[in-house]
């Protein structure tokens, strides 16, 4: 059994290394001073939510200390309300969300000034409904999703235009039943749970052809048990999440074979020095550690908290946010 | 963050990572001091290039030389040269930056803006591209860029389509290349381009382009998925279309009081209707709105004024469903009326594309009405049902009559003064004698796919062709799709052969053996247990089902149950239902009085593969009306019974039917007068 209690060294091939990732995620915090973290400084906000999250499924969220994370989130939001990836950087809707969410993890969204929030993200909506990423106008489905997501989170979503919000993700809707970036957009796993997430969120998912979309997620599982992102593509940890949580959002996961991506993501573990890389015998990183867990959580592995496939937080918390 | 091989660190990696960091650090904040004292000077503009050189993700700095270019453009003294060639250093560090990294968002954008700004060449932007794409062909980005420039330089969607027949004969593994064909190709013949005009000419070009790539490889996916578009096109009408209604055309419907009221009335189609009303359900080839009294009409002598409220059932609170329902009212007193229903003589009926409903067609029944004998407001004691084995017994069909609740051969509905069979897929594949209304060139091009694709698959094996030539080979109706699961497909295979003739469906066919008993009376049962389904399909011909057993199958979901409007009891003890947010469907089933879910896996579960599914305040498709404090963890179960009127359910062998819950459930069903076979006071 997987157990955080357990020594080490007993812990063999096909199990989960709790303890180990854990502690891999708390020495990550805490090493500012690698090149590799230097280069990712600037989404230090989107690493903090990898991070909290996965210690929250793990069931150790109060390693951490709650106010000193809360207080650098808050110094990473600007005038506009938007948040930024780290001090000094810009604001956009990426950080913002995950601000939002490191926040609901703590049940601290009452920190918030919501209406700022909120007007920094329906000042983003575009006038065909899609969503821009900051002022400087990149037009994204991810965004899409973040905005409905975030709004979600704070209860306002009818603040921005439902509707066409809606009838943008659907005109990126692809023949092949996935979604694109922007229309026309090839479709792509990650892409997918963007927009099938926002359409969860927003009671749309009828729009969806769940057998024809299940189909194309369903044909991501390759030899190895391991999900890539779109046709012909390597596999990779981190499609554990994008292509199964939108499998679970439309009912279709049964269509894939759910022990053999076990044993994926568990062979991508570093159960030397904790962690999970994208594919086995690979560097290991936050964003894998998080989504490989995050996978495992939705496959039912034991000993991880639910997490929700459509808000990628816990289910408490989400429960707590609607019917707190 | 992919693909880097694990290795352990030597402390002099770590020494020359650290000292990299410091560099890069230092830098950053050289950086940030400019960016922040909006210092745009010459030396600080390269600044950030070093920086974007290092790090192409720093979006900080991306948008700090759109800030430093804009200010630049602000100067009085800037002249077209000088700001094309300001333009032209932008292009040439969003070019360096993706040498590093040729996925970086911010790098694409930032060439995408400086495009947009209209002062730069966009020839060059295309010799660009090709470079990018020879170097990644399935490089997304590139592509979407490739969509921008090919729009900014008006160029057609016809040398687009050449470019991407030139990157699949370069190599036919590229999706990309062929989902942007895809795109165009859907775009030309929306706008009925010249030389794309017809679906025939086209079409059957592109599918010897794909065999091509098919018989290098049929392992690979990439052309599959382009040919199962090609048959969409192919074999589907657009225009949504009505598949099935209840009642059906032609059929005699008897309505009566009270369910003991025994006559000679078909047990078929015998209905009880204590509301004074009795549904039309009129089910779709696909989800429409629009459906409504002024696009659906009635004609009937015993309800004259009254304006039909039609339903969509369906979920969410858009307007738009498959199926869709009213309910009509009918006079207390004896009856025998005839009704005809108009569907879409008007042309708003469309579906979520915005293809109208083509065939104007009209259906209609006769409806009887027996009046209620006894004291309908005696209230009985309410009958346990019990669905066991002993206490059904098989229908035996008078040897006369036939099954007047689907017409078995084709659906017909009257257009006009002819009969109009619905395009089935039957029609189009499997040589019959009966004369198709579906044109020749979809015909021979399916008959040429099942020839080739029997033939490829006799030399080797390959999953996604069987999965292909079972879709072309399935009896086809306008709606399905092949699952892509061995067992769903079973499932969907059995239940259209088992409704595919009235053989075959009597046999399933059984009565409640006590028809003495006044909580079922007659009607007929349908029996489908102990057949391994794990899906349901088939709705549009089981809309005349009252009473339905489904018990000991596997069945994890009932989507689509929704349609069958006239269910009043329906048993899934026995399977493998895995939440109550699954329970969605019988939310719309406003005659269902007794429901089985016994040993079901209810509570079993952590994830929940419905919730999103359902209505709940999670999915903003229902209000706040969970005002009980106390029934906060009860939440689904609030939402799934609270709109049921249930005298009877079964719950037992169910991990979260506790005492508490099964408290929750009474205090939410009012209705409720049996829970577990115990009688409630």
């Amino acid at each position: 059994m997987a157990d955080a209690s357990f020594g080490f060294s007993t812990l063999q091939m096909g199990e989960l290394a709790i303890g180990k990732h854990v502690h891999y995620i708390l020495s990550v915090e805490k090493k500012k001073d690698s090149f590799e973290s230097v280069v990712m400084d600037h989404l230090r906000m989107n690493g903090a939510y990898w991070g909290l999250t996965t210690l929250d499924l793990l069931g150790k969220l109060d390693s951490v200390n709650a106010d000193e994370v809360l207080s650098w989130i808050m110094t990473c939001q600007h005038e506009s309300g938007g948040f930024s990836g780290n001090i000094g950087h810009d604001p956009h809707i990426l950080y913002t969300l995950s601000a939002v969410q490191v926040l609901a993890l703590f049940n601290k969204l009452d920190v918030l000034d919501i209406d700022k929030v909120a007007t920094y993200i329906t000042g983003l909506q575009n006038e065909d409904g899609s969503f821009s990423g900051d002022m400087w106008g990149e037009v994204d489905t991810r965004f899409s999703y973040i905005a409905i997501c975030c709004l979600s989170i704070l209860c306002c979503l009818d603040k921005i235009n439902v509707e066409k919000a809606v009838s943008y993700i659907l005109s990126c809707k692809n023949l092949d039943g996935g979604f694109g970036c922007t229309p026309g957009g090839e479709s792509h796993a990650g892409q997918i749970f963007c927009c099938v997430g926002a359409l969860a969120i927003t009671g749309s998912l009828h729009h969806v052809d769940k057998d024809l979309l299940g189909w194309w997620l369903c044909e991501r599982q390759v030899k190895s048990g391991g999900l890539n992102g779109r046709p012909e593509k390597l596999p990779d940890v981190c499609y554990s999440w994008w292509v199964l949580s939108s499998l679970i959002m439309i009912d279709r996961v049964h269509w894939i074979d759910k022990e053999k991506l076990v044993k994926f993501i568990l062979d991508c573990q570093d159960l030397e020095n904790g962690g999970i890389s994208d594919r086995p015998d690979d560097a290991v990183d936050v964003f894998h550690t998080y989504f490989g867990v995050a996978g495992l959580s939705l496959l039912e592995y034991p000993g991880l908290k639910a997490i929700d496939p459509a808000y990628a937080l816990p289910v408490d918390v989400v429960n707590r946010i609607f019917f707190g | 963050m992919h693909g880097r091989p694990r290795k352990a660190s030597k402390p002099e990696d770590e020494a020359a990572s650290t000292a990299k960091a410091q560099k890069l650090r230092a830098l950053q904040t050289q950086f940030f001091s400019f960016h922040h004292s909006k210092i745009y000077t010459k030396e600080a503009v390269e600044l950030s290039a070093k920086l974007l050189e290092i790090n192409p993700e720093s979006y900080t700095a991306w948008n700090y030389r759109k800030l430093a270019v804009e200010h630049y453009l602000s100067q009085p003294d800037c002249n077209p040269e000088s700001v094309k060639s300001v333009l032209d250093d932008e292009l040439r560090v969003v070019e360096s930056a993706l040498r590093q990294n040729f996925k970086s968002y911010g790098a694409w954008h930032h060439r995408k803006w400086v495009l947009s700004k209209g002062h730069s060449s966009i020839d060059h932007e295309l010799r660009l591209l090709d470079k990018f794409q020879k170097a990644d062909s399935r490089n997304f980005h590139a592509w979407n860029y490739r969509r921008f420039v090919a729009e900014l330089m008006n160029r057609s969607e016809k040398d687009e389509l050449k470019y991407t027949e030139d990157m699949i004969y370069t190599n036919f593994s590229n999706y990309s290349a062929w989902h942007n064909r895809s795109v165009l190709l859907s775009a030309l013949l929306e706008k009925k381009a010249e030389g794309f005009l017809l679906k025939e000419n086209l079409l059957p070009e592109e599918y010897e382009f794909i065999h091509q790539a098919i018989f290098t490889d049929p392992d690979d996916q990439s052309g599959w998925f382009y040919h199962l578009w090609l048959l969409d096109q192919t074999v589907t009408t657009d225009h949504p279309l009505l598949v099935s209604t209840w009642p059906a055309h032609g059929s005699d419907v008897f309505l009566v009081g009270d369910r003991c009221q025994n006559g000679s009335f078909s047990p078929f189609t015998t209905v009880l209707s204590d509301s004074g009303s009795f549904p039309i359900v009129l089910y779709f080839n696909q989800p429409v709105k629009g459906v409504s009294s002024s696009t659906v009409i009635i004609e009937c002598g015993f309800n004259k004024n009254e304006e039909l409220l039609w339903e969509p059932l369906s979920v969410s609170n858009l307007q738009t469903a498959q199926v869709w329902v009213a309910h009509l009212k009918f006079p207390t007193s004896e009856l025998d009326s005839s009704v005809e229903i108009s569907v879409g003589y008007s042309k708003e009926i469309v579906s979520p594309r915005g293809s109208q409903y083509s065939h104007p067609s009209t259906f209609s029944f006769k409806v009887h009405v027996q009046p209620v004998e006894r004291d309908s407001s005696r209230v009985s004691v309410a009958e346990n049902i019990l669905w066991r084995e002993e206490n059904f017994k098989a229908y035996r069909a008078q040897s006369e009559e036939s099954i007047p609740i689907v017409s078995f051969d084709q659906l017909c509905i009257k257009n006009g003064h002819e009969s109009t069979p619905i395009v089935s897929f039957d029609q189009l594949c499997i040589k019959n004698g009966h004369e198709s209304t579906a044109s020749n060139w979809q015909t021979e091009a399916l008959a040429k796919e099942v020839e080739c694709f029997r033939e490829l698959l006799s030399l080797m094996d390959c999953k996604i062709g069987k999965l292909t030539l079972a879709r072309l080979l399935t009896a086809y109706d306008v709606m399905s799709f092949p699952f892509a699961n061995k067992l769903d497909e079973y499932s969907s295979v059995l239940l259209r052969k088992m409704t595919s003739s009235e053989e075959s469906l009597l046999q399933h066919c059984f009565q409640y053996k006590d028809s003495v008993s006044s909580a079922i009376g007659n009607p007929i049962c349908l029996r489908l247990n102990n057949l391994s389904l794990s899906r349901i399909r088939a709705f549009e011909r089981l809309l005349w089902v009252q009473i339905l057993d489904l018990s000991h199958n596997e069945l994890e979901s009932i989507e689509g149950l929704e349609a069958m409007q006239l269910l009043y009891g329906l048993s899934l003890g026995n399977n493998k239902l895995r939440s109550l947010t699954a329970l969605e469907p019988l939310r719309k089933l406003k005659s269902l009085r007794v429901l089985d879910l016994s040993y079901n896996q209810i509570g079993d579960h952590s994830i929940d593969t419905t919730r999103y599914l359902c209505s709940s305040p999670l999915s903003h498709s229902a209000g706040s009306e969970l005002n009980d404090v106390a029934l906060i963890n009860y939440w689904e179960a609030f939402y799934m019974f609270k709109d049921l009127k249930l005298n009877q359910l079964d719950i037992v062998g169910n991990t979260v039917a506790d005492e508490k819950f099964k408290s929750v459930l009474v205090k939410i069903m009012p209705s409720l007068k049996r829970l577990d076979g115990q009688l409630l006071d």
